[in-house]
């Protein structure tokens, strides 16, 4: 150190500490890791002021801080704060100012903890205290910040097994170890000594290297795969080689770094486009079929596609987004992605950066989509998972999901987009591996969807600056986590910026409709290295990367190359176009450069400081990976009733499946979540008088012109994967279709989406079961006419602690986006008026493999509920007939939990009772728990005015439709049996509240 | 007469086009400007009749609500904001545009930068939820006293704080609390409706935020700065309420025509007021 450093520390007044919800929210954190004695705690900022290099330390005075610390950094109708100078001999001194004294801090503490971030880690507040400071009129000045905790009682005494009561509370409450550090201290008369570290960089290797493989062969070539985290297995490091052997030479450290991006599972797919040698099994064992698969994308989802040929799909499976008719002048763009691994570990900063990072591919498909809305899909470990359980090197599922639930609010909120469609679900298998869905639904003009390089275009980019951030994310996300994975890939970890992502948005949509660029990708996973290289893909390009932004010095070339630092797009700028570009970009305080050209050469050229450092062919880039055969296979699924299991009283179990995790109310969720900014939303994700009934499907205005309307979905069952991945996979889109269709959205315009998150597909049962549910996407969606448009797979997703391998169920998520011609046709699901006529529409089977019913009430086995595609189609057209023409009420469907789980979400949202009886339910006879709580697909529950029953019904001809009951005032849901004995009568009042029950625990 | 209206924007405003929309369905012209091209002098203030400070999380909101664009008004803009003010223009502050007002000093406008502040909500929480509000104040031009609005709100800091007793006492006599949070009507909601007692806490979470004596939105005492934690810009058509549908079914809402329901929603009246008046 060698500069004099200001500290001021901001903190509560005394009148504002019995409201002050910091305090409190870390207390409860404390209340839930089991603690008997919660001690009472004050939180304050840290704030370190020092001059860069030492030279403008002069200008950092008493008396200006003083101003500093009133205008900027607190808050004086609530706050106090107190400066302390730490000279560069490490001597703290306590200074007084004309507003502050220097014995004014917290007292009679027992512990503090001073919590900063690690060197490196990105730090937002510092980019606004430096934009504060600098209208302040005090440049050259580095800030770094603290959150600070005052610990009132002593809690030493608390038993905690393994490990010190501070380390539990460090790592559990306070921090978390891989991008924040925390020091201790006990001595009140003593002055904090906790210090950031100012200076970064430097140490880097920038010499060029080599990496000698020439002559290596097997495990000499596997163990620079492993050393260099470069996830590359035997065949492809052999076509690295033998591609170098034959020019001659070695190559360098950034080119395997390169190809080892490009090859990468998350960048390229190979699995899903491998050659596939498919075995089927009987249940005996014994072979029953064997087929070969060239490409499973091609033969499945994508042929899917071809087949359906819709004229509204405008783009699909090439640009980072698939790209719908909206109307004439408009296109809709849709795409989902996981995060997986990065939330794993850095739940918020994991979470954040996989909105932004799908945000980006809105920002970057055609020439620049304008981002509308957010989705957002999760699987987590159970919240209640005891602590002592919890495998080493996983964090607690309550922690994932606090955090995730907090990253995807503050990036998506401060982005202004609202987040408003979605899912959680829980099972102990995501505790070791949690998945983080984030979609991203986007609007831009027909004519800017298509876009090309040409050769002598400059390659700009736009937006944040490039640090250590993010190295090796794309290679970290195509492996497995371990207990090792928090230490070793710490570095994979991002911390978004949303606000540098805001002014890209900004920046970028002004300069598309200027029309000051011809293509434009976003930075994701590999940094430049996948965003150039995909750019160049058919003219070449070179990158001069000394030239690139930095957040600080000493990245080496390579690090510079494959950083996955966020808020970064590359666009190809015409040279006439740099200037204004450059120009507009200042105009909105966003940092965008030229780092090199598109050639027209056909390769791959890196340059650091005049020296040539890369120098690839773009064909073996591209199409050089060699494809492996992989094994696969397919177990016949077992048909049967299965284990039915004794269960209570049936009023009994509908509050238990209501209460269950997966069914239970998101609300606690939902509403930290802005899903309603930019003044578009027409139907809420939370509905009824008491706005909190959970809606089918969410609708949006795109355009303040047009009536017309986007509404969406998902579906998602991993249960029925278990079973039978195939059905899994008719189910859940069968699912995606009735959450538009019950809102009112159009089953014929409908895109759909595919994201598969899978086990480890080097086994063959794993993999089998991705051929199988890729076949009934594509069976269902040809069947429906419903295209995919864009989708992505995450494999892999096991968690290893010692020898045992915990792999997620198979997690396919399908997203569905409709278009309607107007909002005024949409209905919501919740019961509108007393003595509506209830219908139900679509077959009650017993299908109960998989069911929310099996799963809370100990089941097992059994038949995964399937679907009559053609049938379905139909149904889904009467339906969405019946609500355009304004004949239903209310429309909701019938999915985990079966009908009596809907039935009641409809009468307690709209807070009406009703009656049913089970005799009139389409279908086969069954027992009461069969037709009240199968999920068997394709229903609907509809609320109808009862002078248009008839009118209704005749829509369905032909169909399973029937009347089954109506709504009442009483305050209950009645079902009644053949004889018309009262089988079930629970009052709305408990039913909702066994509902809210999870809600009630993430509030507390 | 052509009303003018300045969106002011900057890095992390997001509810700027919105709000422009707002204004220009009650007939006014609007321009989105970012805040540079007023530092620079490319615009001047004095040009538009209308400031609306839109939502958002100006500069990331990272060291407070609103703390870095106010400083930068208030160290860059002081004059040509005081003489807006003081020439009787209208200034219009929506969430974070009221904490920026706040922040200010413009609102409550005392001259007092420690009157009042918009401080983390009680629940520790970001939330979204819609609100009904009722107008209290007897001196405003746009709003009317008693008026039940409905809107949504949806930020994590603003719990209205005073700094003492005295400052409360001010702001009522002053006739400065525009808008009071009130609970929802029977049925929506589950809370038991009340709109007598001036001062009654409706509670969390129809106060949702904690607001002392409920107070969603302030005046300053000449009554042409107004800022609220609402968002009226959300709430212009029919079909922006959560509650259409269940309008529509109970026979309350005809929506017929295509966008017919535009400018049907409580909070277009603000906007239509104050162009009205801008305009006389």
């Amino acid at each position: 150190m060698n500069a004099t450093i200001w500290q001021v520390e901001v903190y509560p007044l005394e009148s504002a500490l019995q409201d002050d919800p910091r305090g409190k929210s870390i207390e409860g954190e404390i209340r839930s890791l089991g603690w008997r004695q919660v001690p009472r705690v004050i939180v304050s900022d840290v704030y370190y002021l020092t001059g860069q290099n030492g030279s403008a330390a002069g200008s950092l005075e008493a008396g200006c801080l003083d101003d500093i610390a009133r205008k900027l950094f607190s808050d004086p109708v609530i706050q106090k704060y107190r400066f302390t100078r730490i000279s560069p001999d490490g001597n703290v001194v306590p200074v007084a100012t004309p507003s502050s004294t220097i014995d004014d801090s917290p007292r009679g503490w027992a512990h503090r903890a001073t919590v900063l971030k690690r060197p490196g880690v990105m730090d937002p507040v510092e980019a606004s205290a430096l934009h504060g400071l600098a209208d302040l009129d005090i440049e050259g000045v580095s800030v770094r910040t603290a959150q600070r905790y005052y610990f009132y009682g002593n809690f030493q005494s608390e038993a905690v097994e393994g490990a010190g009561t501070r380390d539990v509370l460090a790592a559990k409450v306070l921090s978390n170890p891989v991008i924040e550090e925390v020091v201790w201290e006990d001595d009140a008369s003593q002055e904090a000594k906790a210090l950031p570290v100012f200076t970064l960089g430097g140490g880097a290797d920038v010499e060029k290297v080599v990496v000698p493989l020439r002559n290596l062969e097997g495990e000499a070539l596997l163990e620079i795969s492993e050393k260099g985290q470069l996830s590359l297995n035997l065949e492809e490091m052999e076509a690295i080689r033998d591609h170098f052997a034959s020019l001659g030479r070695d190559p360098t450290d950034i080119e395997i770094e390169t190809l080892a991006q490009t090859w990468s599972e998350h960048c390229c797919h190979k699995t899903f486009t491998g050659n596939i040698d498919l075995r089927r099994v009987g249940a005996d064992g014994s072979e029953i079929g064997r087929e070969t698969i060239d490409n499973l994308l091609k033969e499945t989802i994508r042929r899917a596609t071809e087949t359906i040929d819709a004229p509204w799909c405008l783009s699909v499976f090439h640009d980072n987004a698939g790209v719908i008719a909206f109307d004439e002048k408009y296109g809709i763009t849709f795409k989902v992605e996981t995060h997986n691994h990065p939330s794993a570990i850095e739940p918020y900063g994991g979470a954040g950066t996989g909105i932004g990072g799908v945000i980006r591919d809105t920002l970057g498909t055609g020439l620049g989509a304008k981002p509308i809305v957010n989705t957002d899909v999760f699987c987590f470990g159970p919240v209640d998972f005891p602590r002592e359980d919890l495998p080493a090197g996983t964090l607690h599922p309550l922690r994932v999901l606090r955090g995730v639930v907090s990253g995807v609010r503050d990036y998506g909120n401060r982005m202004g987009i609202p987040t408003a469609s979605g899912a959680v679900y829980f099972d102990d298998r995501y505790l070791g591996n949690p998945l983080v869905y984030a979609g991203s639904v986007g609007i831009l003009p027909r004519d800017c969807i298509d876009k090309e390089v040409h050769a002598g275009d400059l390659i700009y980019a736009l937006g944040g600056r490039t640090g250590r951030d993010g190295i090796h994310g794309a290679t970290f996300s195509s492996v497995e986590l371990t207990e090792e994975s928090e230490e070793v890939s710490s570095g994979a970890v991002q911390i978004g910026n949303a606000i540098t992502e805001k002014k890209v948005l900004d920046v970028l949509l002004e300069a598309r409709d200027r029309r000051l660029f011809r293509c434009v990708t976003d930075c994701g996973a590999g940094g430049f290295s996948s965003a150039v290289g995909e750019m160049g893909e058919e003219v070449g390009a070179r990158v001069e990367l000394e030239r690139v932004p930095l957040k600080y010095h000493g990245l080496s070339y390579t690090e510079i190359w494959i950083s996955e630092a966020q808020e970064r797009m590359v666009v190809a700028v015409p040279p006439e176009k740099a200037a204004e570009l450059e120009s507009l970009a200042a105009s909105e305080e966003v940092d965008c450069t030229a780092i090199g050209e598109f050639t027209g050469s056909g390769r791959l050229e890196l340059n650091f400081r005049g020296e040539c450092v890369g120098d690839l062919d773009m064909k073996f880039l591209h199409d050089g990976i060699p494809r492996v055969p992989l094994q696969a296979t397919v177990q016949e699924a077992q048909a049967g009733p299965g284990h039915f299991p004794e269960a209570a009283a049936p009023g009994e179990t509908l509050k238990r499946l209501l209460g269950s995790p997966n069914i239970a109310s998101k609300e606690w969720v939902i509403r930290q979540y802005d899903h309603e900014v930019q003044g578009q939303s027409v139907l809420k994700p939370l509905q009824g008088p008491g706005r909190d009934g959970p809606g089918d499907g969410v609708a949006f205005t795109p355009r303040y012109d047009s009536d017309r309307a986007i509404v969406i979905g998902c579906g998602m069952n991993p249960c029925y994967g278990d079973l039978d991945a195939y059905r899994m996979a008719l189910s859940a889109i069968d699912e995606a279709m009735r959450n538009v269709v019950a809102a009112g959205g159009d089953p014929e315009r409908t895109a759909l989406l595919d994201n598969f998150s899978w086990g480890n597909t080097r086994r063959p049962e794993v993999l089998g079961q991705l051929v199988e549910a890729a076949r009934g996407c594509h069976d269902a969606a040809v069947g429906l006419g419903t295209p995919f448009v864009s989708g992505k797979d995450s494999l892999n997703n096991e968690f290893r602690v010692g020898d045992r391998v915990i792999s997620i169920p198979p997690t396919l998520l399908v997203s569905s986006l409709s278009i309607v011609d107007s909002a005024q046709t949409l209905t919501s699901m919740e019961f509108k008026r007393s003595g509506s006529v209830l219908v139900l529409v679509g077959e009650t089977l017993p299908e109960l493999g998989g069911s929310h019913f099996f799963r809370v009430c100990g089941g097992s086995g059994g038949e995964v509920p399937g679907v009559d595609v053609p049938r379905a189609r139909e149904i889904f057209r009467s339906v969405h007939k019946a609500i355009r023409n304004g004949l239903v009420l209310s429309a909701h469907d019938p999915s985990e939990g079966g009908l009596a789980v809907a039935a009641a979400e409809m009468a307690f949202a709209g807070e009406l009772g009703c009656e049913i009886e089970l005799a009139k339910i389409p279908g086969p006879e069954a027992d009461a728990e069969t037709l009240l709580f199968s999920e068997s697909n394709s229903r609907f529950l509809l609320e109808v005015d009862v002078d248009r029953v008839s009118e209704l019904l005749a829509l369905f001809e032909g169909l399973p439709a029937a009347v089954i009951g109506k709504t009442t005032q009483e305050a209950s849901v009645r079902v009644l049996n053949a004889e018309g004995q009262e089988v079930l009568c629970e009052g709305l009042v408990e039913l909702k509240e066994a509902w809210k029950s999870l809600s009630c625990f993430l509030s507390e | 007469m052509s009303v003018r209206v300045l969106v002011l924007r900057t890095a992390g405003t997001n509810c700027d086009y919105e709000t422009a929309h707002a204004f220009e369905l009650a007939g006014a012209q609007t321009e989105r400007l970012h805040v540079r091209a007023l530092l620079e002098g490319v615009r001047k203030l004095d040009e538009y009749h209308i400031l609306a400070l839109p939502g958002g999380f100006s500069y990331g909101d990272d060291l407070g609500a609103g703390t870095v664009l106010a400083n930068q008004l208030g160290t860059r803009l002081q004059d040509p904001l005081a003489r807006f003010v003081d020439s009787g223009r209208q200034v219009l502050g929506i969430c974070n545009g009221f904490q920026v007002l706040v922040r200010l000093g413009l609102l409550p406008g005392m001259g007092d930068e420690k009157a009042v502040s918009l401080v983390e909500n009680t629940s520790g929480l970001f939330e979204d939820r819609w609100v009904r509000l009722r107008v209290d104040t007897d001196r405003s031009a746009v709003l009317e006293q008693g008026d039940l609005i409905e809107m949504p709100v949806a930020h994590k800091e603003g719990r209205l704080v005073v700094s003492s007793p005295e400052v409360l006492e001010k702001l009522r006599d002053q006739g400065q609390i525009a808008l009071r949070y009130v609970s929802l009507p029977n049925g929506e909601s589950g809370d038991e409706a009340s709109s007598s007692a001036e001062a009654q806490d409706p509670g969390y979470p129809a106060n949702p935020n904690g607001s002392i004596e409920s107070i969603a939105g302030l005046q300053n005492p000449a009554g042409n700065v107004l800022g609220m934690m609402p968002h009226p810009e959300r709430h212009l058509r029919a079909l922006h309420h959560p509650q259409w549908t269940r309008r529509r079914a109970l026979g309350e809402l005809s929506v017929s025509a295509e966008g017919g329901d535009w400018r049907q929603g409580d909070g277009f009246r603000i906007f239509a007021r104050m162009v009205e008046k801008a305009r006389s």
